[in-house]
């Protein structure tokens, strides 16, 4: 129990001794004062009328005098009891409730409450710690394909914002400061369910404690991190954080790949955006002399990426000391034409808006349309708030850190295989990539596929299992047949299929499932839950497998057993 | 000195001499057992389970307990007492006076531990 609690309660003890002292002595006066009964008689009040009457006389003075008319020593007793009780009363009444408004008081309780509600979460969950932008759609992500989190924010503006997301699921949330161990050990990073520790704050140094904490506090917890500076993660990594995610290095490798190849590009983007995002088309970056409008670590990441692509880059910066430009540099912010005009603009083939001011960023882009419209532009953009400006302004891509962080983890934590995919994917070359983009788009809509993961056992696909353990095969081919016959096959794709150490890229439909395969789909969200139906129901998987429908209750199955037995016989 | 340990000693071992004063006598007998005295026991009882109220250490935590054993024994023996002489037709019969004395009696252990434990807790302390 929090030390507050105990604090409160002591703090209570001077009001309620006040409290008994008071009744008791009331109490105690009217038994001893002489009285006259209904006859006229001597009376003395005993203790279960006394205590009746002080008990009523404290909180509302009211009923009169029981159970005889009271002599004029009892009435004066009776006065003076009267203002001690109700004072007493008022007094114990007034501490109690401003004692449970204390700030610190209110706070023991939410943490309490927080608590048990971290402990009644059943299934397993993901910590998420910093509830800025990125934390905001990672979450609502993680709900969408049915994850569990609990979000940390040492600001409780932000955390409000779960009121008004009306996320399908609950979401335990703490204001409270991430670095302190005990925070981490109530919102459950001991927890058996917790099955990942997300640091998502936007200090370097924060996060870092987070992940030493998360990895001193549980061995088997994976941990992700993001991560800006280089030594910061070399650092993470030393002590085995299992995931670093670093937007900056993120979207230059994403360029480079573009660069390299316009398809494979395409492919990783659409395998990685957020659920029910629009299908974007390839980007071609242009090849040439390029202008980098902000040389801090982002422009860093990304002048690298263009030379290594064969680019020539113009340098614009501000402050060259500070950032440690090169000689070459133009001084300036580039948001007034004649930087960008010394920068030789008109000559130029793409532009970067990447300094860490969205304001400059956008007249860097709109000053630069202006000179020269055919400029393939990146512009980088720091805050969620300022998403319709950038949608507005005309770059080609958005470089959003939020997004970024947010669609990465996502991939890795909810579908592990899609990075080990995307992976494979490089080794491969255009031509491969643009088929499979274009099988991809004819079984999905107008929106990005969906990706999940199937795994062949007992609990996720029981008719498989019970299928193989019975000696029987099922390909492919055959669980992706589409029961409702609306289509000739389920509007999905196999991607990858895990076996042991074995990894195949687009198995082939013909591939006989065994036990513990891993399958990653891709395709439309319909063919999603078609598919688990299949794998679900034996009837459905027998449809599925012979197109005819299988008997479905014991009896039924008996019957057809029986009959077409005795037919074969006779 | 402290003197809020004065005072904390002082209800506790108050509530224990009233209570076995009002214990001690014919089991059956109401002359021999006073009102006053279970009312001064009961109310006493209270203050000191009060007196307990915040108290962190696994010591105060069982002191408390004892305590709160001592006040339900008390309040059941003063419910029946007032059942008796209000509400039963009999009055104080020897059997009602031997259950409330008895009640007391309980009462009484609990308030033995918590004498010994504040005792023992007193040795211990090194000042």
């Amino acid at each position: 129990m929090p030390h507050t609690f105990f604090l409160v309660l002591r703090r209570l003890r001077r009001p309620l001794i006040i409290l008994i002292s008071v009744y008791a002595v009331s109490t105690l006066g009217l038994t001893l004062i002489p009285g006259i009964d209904g006859e006229g008689q001597p009376w003395k009040m005993d203790f279960f009328h006394a205590f009746y009457f002080v008990s009523f006389m404290g909180s509302t003075i009211g009923f009169g005098e029981i159970p005889y008319p009271f002599t004029d020593g009892q009435r004066l007793w009776t006065l003076a009891s009267i203002y001690t009780t109700v004072t007493a009363w008022l007094y114990a009444i007034g501490s109690m409730i401003s004692l449970l408004q204390q700030p610190a008081f209110q706070t023991a309780l939410t943490r309490g409450s927080f608590v048990r509600e971290v402990r009644r979460v059943r299934q397993p969950f993901y910590l998420i710690c910093g509830f800025g932008d990125t934390g905001q759609a990672l979450v609502e992500a993680l709900n969408d394909y049915g994850h569990r989190c609990v979000a940390l924010d040492i600001d409780q503006n932000r955390l409000n914002i779960l009121e008004l997301q009306n996320l399908p699921n609950s979401v335990p949330s703490l204001c409270a400061d991430t670095q302190n161990p005990e925070v981490l050990i109530d919102a459950g990073v001991n927890n058996k369910r917790c099955n990942g520790l997300i640091a998502l704050t936007n200090d370097d140094s924060v996060n870092l404690k987070i992940a030493i904490t998360g990895k001193l506090l549980n061995q088997n917890l994976s941990i992700t991190c993001r991560v800006e500076d280089d030594d910061m993660a070399a650092n993470m990594d030393s002590f085995g954080t299992d995931h670093l995610v670093n937007p900056y290095k993120l979207f230059s490798d994403q360029l480079s790949q573009a660069f390299d190849s316009p398809s494979i590009h395409l492919l990783s983007r659409w395998l990685t955006a957020a659920p029910g995002a629009a299908l974007s088309d390839p980007l071609f970056p242009p090849k040439g002399r390029w202008l980098l409008c902000g040389y801090g670590r982002f422009g860093k990441a990304l002048e690298q990426v263009l030379l290594q692509a064969g680019n020539q880059v113009t340098i614009i910066e501000a402050d060259p000391e500070l950032t440690k430009a090169p000689e070459s540099t133009i001084v300036g912010r580039g948001t007034e034409a004649s930087t960008l005009e010394a920068g030789a603009i008109r000559s130029a083939v793409g532009l970067i808006a990447g300094t860490d001011h969205d304001a400059n960023n956008l007249s860097i882009i709109m000053t630069a349309k202006m000179l020269n419209p055919d400029l393939f532009i990146i512009g980088r953009q720091n805050q969620s708030t300022h998403k319709p400006l950038f949608s507005t302004v005309g770059a080609d891509i958005i470089a959003n850190p939020t997004q970024i962080i947010a669609h990465e983890i996502l991939s890795r934590v909810v579908t592990p295989l899609t990075s080990e995919f995307l992976r494979r994917v490089r080794n491969h070359d255009h031509t491969w990539a643009s088929r499979l983009i274009s099988r991809i788009a004819g079984v999905v809509s107008d929106e990005v596929p969906h990706i999940w993961q199937v795994r062949i056992n007992r609990l996720d696909t029981p008719a498989v299992r019970a299928l193989l353990r019975s000696g029987g095969t099922v390909t492919l081919r055959e669980i992706l047949e589409d029961t409702t016959h609306l289509y000739p096959t389920l509007r999905c794709l196999p991607l990858l299929l895990k076996r042991g150490d074995e990894w195949m890229v687009l198995p082939e439909l013909t591939t006989a499932l065994q036990p513990h395969d891993r399958v990653l789909f891709c395709g439309h969200p319909s063919a999603r839950h078609q598919l688990q139906n299949t794998l679900d129901h034996d009837s459905l998987l027998h449809l599925a497998r012979t197109g005819k429908s299988a008997p479905d209750g014991a009896l039924w199955r008996w019957m057809v057993e029986h009959f077409t037995g005795r037919k074969q016989q006779s | 000195m402290n003197l809020e340990k004065v005072f904390f000693a002082f209800f506790i071992l108050l509530a224990l001499t009233l209570n076995f004063g009002f214990f001690i006598g014919d089991l059956t007998d109401p002359v021999q057992h006073n009102a006053y005295e279970l009312f001064a026991a009961l109310v006493i009882s209270l203050i000191a389970t009060v007196m307990k109220f915040g108290d962190r250490t696994q010591i105060g935590a069982v002191l408390l307990a004892a305590s709160l054993v001592a006040d339900l024994q008390l309040v059941i023996a003063a419910i029946i007492w007032g059942f008796a002489n209000h509400i039963f037709e009999t009055g104080l019969t020897p059997g009602l006076t031997a259950s409330i004395v008895s009640l007391s009696g309980g009462a009484v252990l609990a308030n033995v531990v918590s004498v010994v434990l504040l005792v023992s807790e007193t040795l211990q302390s090194r000042r």
